[in-house]
């Protein structure tokens, strides 16, 4: 019968007695963890990012748009003709059955002015999807209409920047502020977006009704234009038959025979933004793997000590045999040694990991995030490191022959 | 039935392309509460008889009795278990765990037998009290003197109850004051508590303790002699 409390005891002595040698076999394991949570938290900071920044983008984002023309042989870029218009914008919420929500843009950039105070803003015109699209909540006050976008209201909603240089402490709602000198009524705020995946300030944004932006305040070279057209996807798994719809209905809008070129581009930006965070992801994986090689470094540590060890104590085991101690007990012994050293270790390197991410991220401005599973996978593998490098000792020392493990000096 | 019994009992060792005879055609049996000693010059196969009897080695042919089990079909485990239980072995160089105190090397044989810890430390100090050592019991063994160690190995031989005790050369580190000492702790045990005691010893006067001596030499037995005046000296 083993008596594992017992065994526990027996091994935890033997680790005191060489208390120096103990502490730097774990250090190997203390690096290991904690490079590995290090590691992680780095890694999954910095996904977290780029996740936060897509969604900040909206999600199952489609984006339309104008130009790639062929002008007689020659090829124009993306977005150098205009060719979509408002009409486009409503036959894609009507006849697309994948689209839930579209938000045509048509923008300039002006100086808005309320009082004394004045600065200069990218002034969108689009529809009230705009706030579906982008999945942007409202901090106070409405958003414009259906029946705004075909009145062409002189009505704003303005980002968290436009908010703070205009107005400071004031409550702009019911305020007018004037862009090219047309006075309009602000009726909503935008809750704060951050900034883009580009790095742009995404609250420096005012949004006023598309047809107001046409008519009265930027123009436009042929009637209902747009620049670009955002469309937001019922689902993820509905993006690629928006974007095939999309195309259909435009081609057929636009008359694009069989083999001319379209004189639009659907582009899904999701995709580009996944691609990024599957990069940082793969990145992750990569700074985890270099990690876990320390840790297995450190579980070979363990091996190479509890080898000497079970060479120094031949004696000690002998004496144990000779008394009654059977195969497992002293395995137990030896594994329990190895896996106490890879345990502990892993204890200590939990917390190094915890203390390195957070210097980490104070000194270097990383964001890093420690995950529960992360600390779970450090510590439960530095425990398998210490049982799989721990038995081949143990193994070597349960087969030890009593009568000259006895007579070894 | 004897206690010990040694049917024709031979071992031999492979020596590169030499096989040595340690043992050849060893009979002999030893009765419950017997006092014996080994004698023979080194090479004699006294040790390596030692080592059958004590379930350390297996002999390579003939029949080892222990307590009427044979040895000779055990495996490891059921080895460890054997000594365990039935045997306690004092060695010339004591053999107690460094840095583990006297009444953790008691309690060793206990914690292979699984018994639990209060069971453990009150039958190791109640040893440790039998054997003359109560207030030392937490002295490491670098803290006592040769005596007093080979004392806490007599105490971890006798805390399992073992029948036997297996003692190889008890006296051989000890000074002639203290040998006398172990000698007459080993004569109580025997007479006390029925206690098989094997002595192997090459010294006379360690053997005249005993009231039984058999001599090895070249792997037989060449004398097996009891002797009437052991007891009584012991008792003088």
């Amino acid at each position: 019968m083993i008596n594992i409390p017992s065994t526990i005891k027996i091994s935890l002595r033997a680790l005191k007695v060489n208390k120096m040698r103990s502490a730097l076999t774990m250090l190997g394991i203390i690096i290991g963890v904690g490079a590995v949570i290090t590691m992680l938290a780095v890694g999954r900071g910095a996904s977290q990012k780029v996740s936060e920044q897509i969604a900040s983008i909206g999600s199952n984002l489609l984006i339309i748009l104008p130009g790639a023309t062929t002008a007689g042989g020659v090829r124009m870029g993306a977005g150098t003709q205009p060719t979509l218009t408002l009409g486009d914008a409503e036959a894609i919420t009507k006849e697309c059955p994948s689209v839930s929500d579209v938000a045509p843009d048509l923008s300039g950039i002006a100086q808005v002015v309320y009082g004394n105070q004045n600065w200069s803003t990218g002034i969108r015109g689009t529809t009230p999807g705009i706030l579906r699209v982008r999945d942007w909540p409202l901090a106070s006050g409405r958003s414009f209409t259906e029946q705004d976008v075909k009145s062409a209201t002189k009505v704003c909603m303005l980002g968290q920047t436009v908010v703070e240089n205009l107005f400071g402490s004031i409550d702009p709602i019911g305020k007018i502020v004037r862009m090219k000198k047309v006075p309009f009524t602000v009726i909503g705020i935008l809750d704060r977006k951050g900034q883009s995946p580009m790095g742009q300030d995404q609250d420096d944004v005012v949004y006023i009704p598309v047809t107001t932006a046409q008519k009265k305040l930027f123009g436009t070279t042929f009637p209902g234009m747009v620049r670009v057209i955002m469309v937001k996807a019922k689902t993820m798994e509905d993006l690629k038959p928006a974007e095939k719809q999309i195309t259909d209905l435009l081609k057929q809008r636009h008359r694009i025979r069989l083999g001319q070129e379209n004189d639009f581009t659907v582009r899904n930006l999701t995709q580009v933004m996944q691609t990024a965070e599957q990069a940082t992801r793969v990145m992750t994986i990569l700074l985890g793997a270099i990690a876990s090689v320390s840790l297995i470094v450190g579980g070979i540590g363990i091996m190479n000590i509890m080898l000497v060890s079970v060479t120094e104590r031949t004696r000690e085991i002998g004496i144990r045999m000779a008394i009654g101690a059977k195969t497992w007990d002293i395995r137990l012994q030896f594994i329990i040694e190895a896996l106490t050293l890879s345990l502990m270790g892993g204890i200590i390197g939990i917390v190094i990991g915890l203390t390195g991410s957070e210097i980490l991220s104070i000194i270097a401005g990383w964001p890093t995030i420690v995950s529960p599973l992360s600390i779970f996978l450090a510590f439960g593998f530095s425990g398998l490191v210490g049982i799989f490098f721990g038995f081949y000792p143990a193994y070597k020392a349960s087969l030890l022959n009593p009568i000259e493990a006895l007579r070894y000096e | 039935m004897a206690l010990i019994e040694a049917k024709e009992i031979s071992k031999v060792y492979r020596l590169g392309d030499i096989n040595v005879n340690a043992l050849s055609n060893v009979t002999l049996s030893i009765e419950r509460g017997e006092f014996v000693a080994i004698m023979g010059a080194s090479g004699s196969g006294k040790s390596t008889f030692m080592n059958i009897i004590g379930c350390l080695d297996k002999p390579t042919a003939g029949q080892y009795l222990l307590d009427g089990v044979a040895v000779g079909n055990l495996n490891r485990d059921e080895l460890a278990e054997i000594r365990n239980k039935k045997i306690g072995f004092v060695f010339q160089g004591f053999n107690l765990l460094p840095r583990t105190s006297a009444i953790e090397n008691v309690e060793l044989p206990m914690l292979y037998d699984g018994f639990p810890y209060q069971e453990r430390r009150e039958k190791a100090i109640e040893t440790l009290r039998i054997v003359g050592l109560e207030s030392r019991e937490h002295h490491l063994p670098n803290q006592l003197s040769g005596g007093q160690q080979q004392r806490v190995a007599i105490a971890r031989a006798l805390v399992n109850k073992a029948p036997i005790i297996l003692a190889d050369e008890p006296t051989g580190n000890l000074d002639t004051k203290t040998s006398a000492e172990i000698m007459e702790l080993f004569v109580r045990l025997n007479r006390d508590s029925n206690i098989t005691v094997i002595l192997v010893t090459h010294e006379p006067d360690i053997a005249a303790y005993s009231r039984r001596t058999i001599r090895f030499l070249d792997g037989r037995v060449v004398s097996d002699e009891l002797k009437k005046s052991a007891r009584k000296r012991a008792e003088d």
